[in-house]
């Protein structure tokens, strides 16, 4: 039961737990630390926080189960977050994640046949007034219609074929 | 046009105005707290209580009245939890404060600190703003450096320390007793209350005062002004400034803040917001975030109100609702969270319920029956008529679903997801009969909203 994290995840997660007068809160701060450096939650990870953490494993996985951000398998090389939500559909959300689907050949929720993107389609990002929101890996672009939606896709791809 | 009053956001638009503590302490950051701690502590509680201020979270609760409610005597550690969830779909403007002005946010929680005598808090902020964590978690740095937090601030005995915690995408953690079992590591599943208010049993089984970000940003400024020159701004029993996040169907959608009741609901989409899109003519509106239940304009609100001493009939369009607690209460809706969702004339109702419908039912914990099968029907049902399969009954049968949920459950998620089915289905009954009509409108138009 080892992970392989990097020595400044483990710094991170050794002050993480100082925070709290009980250990177990530190669950939700271990598990984003562990799945930004590992890029997912895996059962290896969820006993390693588990002990670390004193709690039985079960503690753990019914979070990784519970909260969305949470993902137990690897996602794309690049997170595509659009909303769904109400404002950002009266704005045309519905229409841009099409355009992404489209442009990388997948569906929300899946891994694209080249592994690059996983498109998500998710709830409310709290930036409603400048819809349709899209959030890629930890950046927020506003106002994306289809138009921007294709000229981000277009960029993803080129960063990709650079990379290669 | 009805003028803007910005306290919260009175700096966050100006040019070169940065989230940083210098540019903070510049303009005369932390000088509020300097004079606070000087001060004693009851003092400052009596000044929120005189102030008015009612919570910006959602339920408008009278901020001084929750901070009286707290057990001091317990011998236990008094906690406060900041509700930087932002969750309510429809409000965007917490975000605003944590990514523009952090500082502030940091002063009026150590004002709210000291003044409880409160020594350690909890910033719970939403997954989703990954960048938001880490310019609180900057500014939080750069306080305590300057010793603003931490241990013994500005030459005082006092200390505090701030914490930031991150949530994961689940908007149950917005409730504030389902937050507190979330920085407890668990399931964020809401507590049943009574017994567990969090004024008594709250984090770690302390007592805990939950506010949102915006609600901890007046107390800076009622501890600047005093709370009796801040219970004169607004209007009475709904005092100081809001913020308004206006989305969906105008012009101008955006954030705006005005004096509590000073601007009338057709101001601000007609004259602030610059009306509705070209050629269109607005239908309806969510006044108080997505939960809040819907007005359709058309409709008129009569009855009787108190205006000073006096009671005065009102007869009221959706245009003429002054933009406050008491008033969007007495039109059956609620201000919310402040969020101000606005549909035109090309918005299906059906549709934008089944939209709000998967959202509610993506979202309930699942612990009581009720909401959690409850949503679920409301929502395969607004689902399949969007799909173009409606039954003659199914307006009466959402109604009775919603109407079996409201009132039921552990936590106020169950009224939350049942008020948009409700008004939806009360106010539009035409648009939830027919199958001719639904199957009209699905029958080759894309589903943009659902
Ligand atoms: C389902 C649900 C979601 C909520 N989401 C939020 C939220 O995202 N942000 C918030 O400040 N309050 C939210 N609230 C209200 C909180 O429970 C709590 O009343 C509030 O944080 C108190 O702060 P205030 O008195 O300063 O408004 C929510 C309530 C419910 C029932
Ligand atoms: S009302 Fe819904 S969200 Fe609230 S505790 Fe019950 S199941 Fe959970
Ligand atoms: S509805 Fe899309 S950000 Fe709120």
């Amino acid at each position: 039961m080892s992970i392989n994290l990097k020595p400044e995840t483990l710094a991170r997660i050794d002050e993480a737990i100082t925070h709290y007068p009980v250990k177990r809160s530190a669950a939700l701060p271990l598990l984003h630390l562990v799945q930004e450096d590992l890029g997912h939650v895996s059962q290896e990870s969820m006993e390693w926080i588990a002990a670390k953490l004193e709690v039985p494993a079960i503690a753990i996985y019914e979070l990784v189960t519970f909260y969305p951000m949470f993902r137990q398998k690897p996602i794309g090389r690049r997170h595509i977050k659009v909303c769904r939500t109400l404002s950002c559909a009266l704005s045309g959300s519905y229409r841009t994640c099409k355009e992404f689907e489209k442009h990388f050949n997948t569906y929300p929720g899946e891994v694209s046949p080249d592994g690059e993107v996983t498109i998500e389609f998710v709830e409310c990002l709290a930036s409603c007034g400048s819809g349709p929101v899209v959030m890629i890996d930890e950046e927020l672009h506003e106002k994306v219609d289809q138009a921007r939606a294709c000229q981000l896709a277009v960029r993803i791809s080129a960063e990709a074929a650079a990379r290669k | 046009m009805p003028e803007q009053r910005r306290l919260i956001f009175q700096h966050i638009d100006e040019p070169g105005y940065g989230n940083d503590l210098a540019c903070y302490v510049r303009n005369g950051g932390y000088e509020v707290l300097r004079r606070a701690v000087q001060r004693k502590p009851e003092e400052l509680i009596d000044e929120v209580k005189k102030s008015g201020l009612r919570g910006r979270g959602g339920a408008g609760f009278p901020c001084g009245v929750k901070w009286g409610l707290v057990d001091r005597k317990s011998g236990k550690p008094i906690y406060l939890v900041v509700n930087a969830d932002e969750s309510e779909p429809g409000t965007f403007k917490d975000r605003h404060i944590i990514h523009k002005d952090p500082h502030q946010l940091i002063e009026g929680i150590m004002i709210t600190c000291f003044a409880n005598n409160v020594k350690q808090a909890y910033i719970y902020i939403r997954g989703e703003f990954p960048e938001g964590a880490r310019i609180l978690e900057r500014a939080i740095a750069e306080a305590r450096a300057a010793n603003f937090t931490g241990p013994g601030i500005l030459g005082t005995a006092y200390g505090c320390e701030i914490y930031v915690h991150r949530g994961a995408g689940a908007y149950i953690c917005g409730e504030e007793t389902g937050m507190i079992e979330s920085i407890e590591g668990k399931r964020p599943y809401p507590r049943i209350k009574p017994p567990y208010f969090p004024a008594v049993l709250g984090l770690y089984q302390c007592p805990t005062i939950v506010n949102n970000v915006e609600t901890l940003c007046h107390v800076k400024h009622i501890a600047d002004m005093g709370g009796e020159a801040y219970s004169k701004i607004g209007t009475p029993n709904n005092t100081g400034t809001r913020i308004l996040c206006v989305s969906g169907h105008v012009r101008k959608p955006g954030y705006y803040e005005f004096e509590v009741g000073k601007v009338t609901l057709g101001q601000l989409l007609n004259e602030v917001c610059g009306g509705p899109l070209p050629g269109r003519t607005l239908k309806a509106v969510i006044p108080g975030g997505s939960s809040a239940k819907v007005l359709r304009f058309g409709e008129r609100f009569k009855g009787k109100r108190k205006v000073g001493a006096e009671m005065v009939d009102y007869d009221w369009g959706v245009e003429d609702i002054p933009m406050d607690f008491d008033s969007l209460g007495m039109v059956g809706s609620m201000g919310g969270s402040g969020g101000v969702i606005v549909m035109d004339d090309s918005v299906s109702m059906v549709d934008a319920l089944a939209n709000i419908n998967a959202f509610y039912s993506h979202e309930s914990c699942g612990q009581c029956t009720p909401c959690r099968e409850g949503s679920r029907w409301m929502q395969r049902i607004t689902g399949r008529m969007v799909h173009g399969v409606a039954r003659a009954e199914d307006g009466a049968l959402l109604k009775s679903v919603a109407d079996q949920i409201a009132g039921r459950t552990i936590c106020a998620f169950g009224e939350a997801c049942a008020w948009p089915t409700q008004s939806f289905v009360l106010k539009f009954p035409e648009e939830f009969k027919s199958h001719e009509e639904a199957k009209k409108k699905a029958d080759g138009r894309a589903f943009e909203l659902a």
